[in-house]
């Protein structure tokens, strides 16, 4: 498959002092697709972020945004990039329009084309009726929308989302959700990095799992749920050690097994291979397969 | 095979990029301009009152001149300093410590270096323009209208200018608010007092008076003051080169700085 690649990473690398935030990572993203970068805290995504922006330095590997080799084109990049980072730098004291104008400025939008880009975000954000609020009277879920139509505004061919909906409520996290995914169908080649499951499951055409700076598999959400944990799991819940006989026990019908604090999770029970122990069955998750690849768990 | 657009090359120092970078501090400006006019005229009006009747009282000429000529166009200096290194030193540690403002300039198409040099530009025009407030202001109470006093407003925009990358770099190479100290009380209140603004230097020890030399706010208070009374040849050259030397070599620093502080 030779699809045009918006994003190509190979062994990219970032150290800061003794630690390497980055080791080694390769990450393709194909023109027109949602990639989701998954991993815990620390295990790299937002610098990986901050590599593809430039504000980060890579201390070995090749990296391409759009065709241009980074650092020394990345202007070019992020002329056609939109950038919303995971924490919130809106210039508080202006108004939602001027946060947008401002933009409009920074990304170049031609003065004939100014007014319409800024309607078209407020609209976007469905900011129009608080357009002349002060940012700091905004919820946080209407500023995440800003920071995000603000990232939009230049109409991006790719565009980087670190984190675009943590810290807030289910509620709020499913409008972003649907607006990223209307920027999707849209044909806008998408990279997000989160740590939630669900998040990643559902916007994610392929989904790349970040552990300690590298990648550790990566593939359509649903591809590697079946690949790495089978069709369903078994949920037990008990006292502790109710849960160590089930794990050993599992462990000796060559089952594997995961502890999820109150429960232990057995994995590939998938039409009742002759294990039988009384649990909760539910189908496999990201989650599963990630705490299966890397020990750790995510949440 | 990777996707690519146009192949137009962008410049290192683009208008684009340093128009949008002065849009926002405009757009910023308009919410607060108010307080910072107020401030910077009520400012050197208080200077010219204390020091003017003060020693004035005292003191009927000092060089030749009319005391409150003399604090009159030294305040002008002060003006600019303070509408200069101030902002710049703390706009600029806000703006990337607290706002993270920077972060989001940086991921648009704009370079740490574009980015500096346009903050830097918006200070130094805000310092021309005020910098000739406590001109005006000594006007109503006797400073006499010169054809001089129209170069002053771009004296001050050089003097600020180099006052604002000197803002810049100690806020790039400041580790915390509390850095900023240290700057004001060891480096800018000598040189504030060690410029011939508000009193002569002459009678000072000669190596504090050759010391003086070194500080570009002595420079630029007398480049205003042979500005309004009368030009002096090649010791205003001497000035005014003093002053963009300073300029240009603050302006890299606050960049060098800057990329450091920015750019892991």
């Amino acid at each position: 498959m030779t699809r045009e690649l918006a994003i190509r990473l190979r062994g990219a690398v970032k150290r800061y002092g003794p630690i390497t935030a980055v080791n080694g990572l390769d990450l393709d993203v194909p023109i027109g697709t949602c990639v989701g970068l998954l991993g815990p805290n620390g295990a790299g995504k937002s610098t990986t972020m901050r590599l593809l922006t430039a504000q980060a330095i890579a201390d070995e590997g090749e990296l391409e945004v759009l065709g241009f080799r980074l650092p020394e084109e990345s202007k070019q990049a992020r002329a056609q990039c939109g950038v919303a980072p995971q924490l919130d730098n809106l210039d508080v004291t202006l108004t939602v329009e001027q946060n947008l104008l401002v933009f409009s400025h920074l990304y170049r939008i031609p003065r004939g084309e100014r007014k319409d880009a800024i309607e078209r975000a407020l609209v976007m954000s469905k900011l129009v009726p608080r357009r002349d609020s002060r940012v700091d009277k905004l919820s946080g879920g209407m500023r995440r929308r800003l920071l995000i139509a603000r990232a939009l505004i230049h109409r991006p061919r790719l565009v980087l989302l670190d984190e675009p909906t943590v810290g807030l409520d289910p509620q709020v996290r499913q409008e972003l959700w649907a607006l990223i995914d209307a920027l999707r169908s849209e044909g806008t080649t998408i990279l997000m990095s989160t740590h939630y499951i669900e998040e990643a499951q559902r916007l994610a055409d392929t989904v790349l799992i970040m552990s300690h700076g590298s990648a550790v598999a990566a593939g359509p959400p649903s591809e590697l749920v079946i690949e790495h944990a089978g069709q369903e799991v078994l949920e037990v819940y008990g006292p502790p050690k109710r849960l160590a006989e089930v794990e050993a026990e599992a462990g000796a019908a060559g089952l594997r097994t995961r502890r999820t604090g109150t429960s232990i999770s057995i994995l590939g029970v998938d039409g009742g291979n002759g294990f039988e122990i009384d649990g909760e069955r539910r189908p496999a998750n990201l989650e599963d397969v990630f705490v299966l690849l890397t020990g750790e768990e995510i949440g | 095979m990777a996707a690519r657009a146009d192949r137009q090359r962008l410049h290192r120092l683009e208008w684009s990029a340093l128009s949008g970078v002065l849009v926002r501090e405009v757009v910023n400006f308009s919410s607060f301009w108010k307080s910072s006019t107020f401030s910077s005229t009520v400012e050197p009006t208080i200077y010219l009152l204390a020091f003017g009747f003060g020693f004035g009282s005292l003191v009927s000429t000092v060089g030749g001149l009319d005391y409150v000529d003399f604090v009159g166009t030294g305040t002008v200096a002060t003006a600019v300093l303070f509408s200069s290194a101030f902002p710049a030193m703390f706009g600029t540690f806000v703006k990337y410590q607290f706002q993270r403002t920077y972060d989001a300039i940086l991921a648009a198409p704009v370079d740490t270096e574009e980015l500096v040099t346009a903050e830097a530009l918006w200070i130094a025009t805000r310092a021309g323009v005020y910098g000739c407030v406590p001109m005006i202001v000594a006007m109503f109470f006797g400073l006499d209208p010169s054809w001089g006093m129209l170069a002053v407003p771009f004296i001050a925009w050089i003097g600020g200018f180099g006052w604002a990358g000197f803002g810049i770099s100690i806020a790039g190479f400041a580790k915390s608010f509390e850095n900023f100290n240290y700057v004001v009380s060891a480096v800018l209140t000598p040189l504030f007092l060690l410029a011939g603004s508000f009193f002569p230097l002459d009678n000072f020890p000669e190596w504090l008076q050759a010391l003086a030399q070194l500080n570009p706010l002595f420079h630029l208070v007398h480049l205003i003051r042979d500005a309004v009374f009368g030009w002096d040849g090649w010791s205003d050259l001497a000035h005014l080169g003093v002053l963009v030397v300073y300029g240009v070599a603050v302006w890299r620093l606050a960049i060098y700085a800057m990329t450091r502080k920015l750019i892991d």
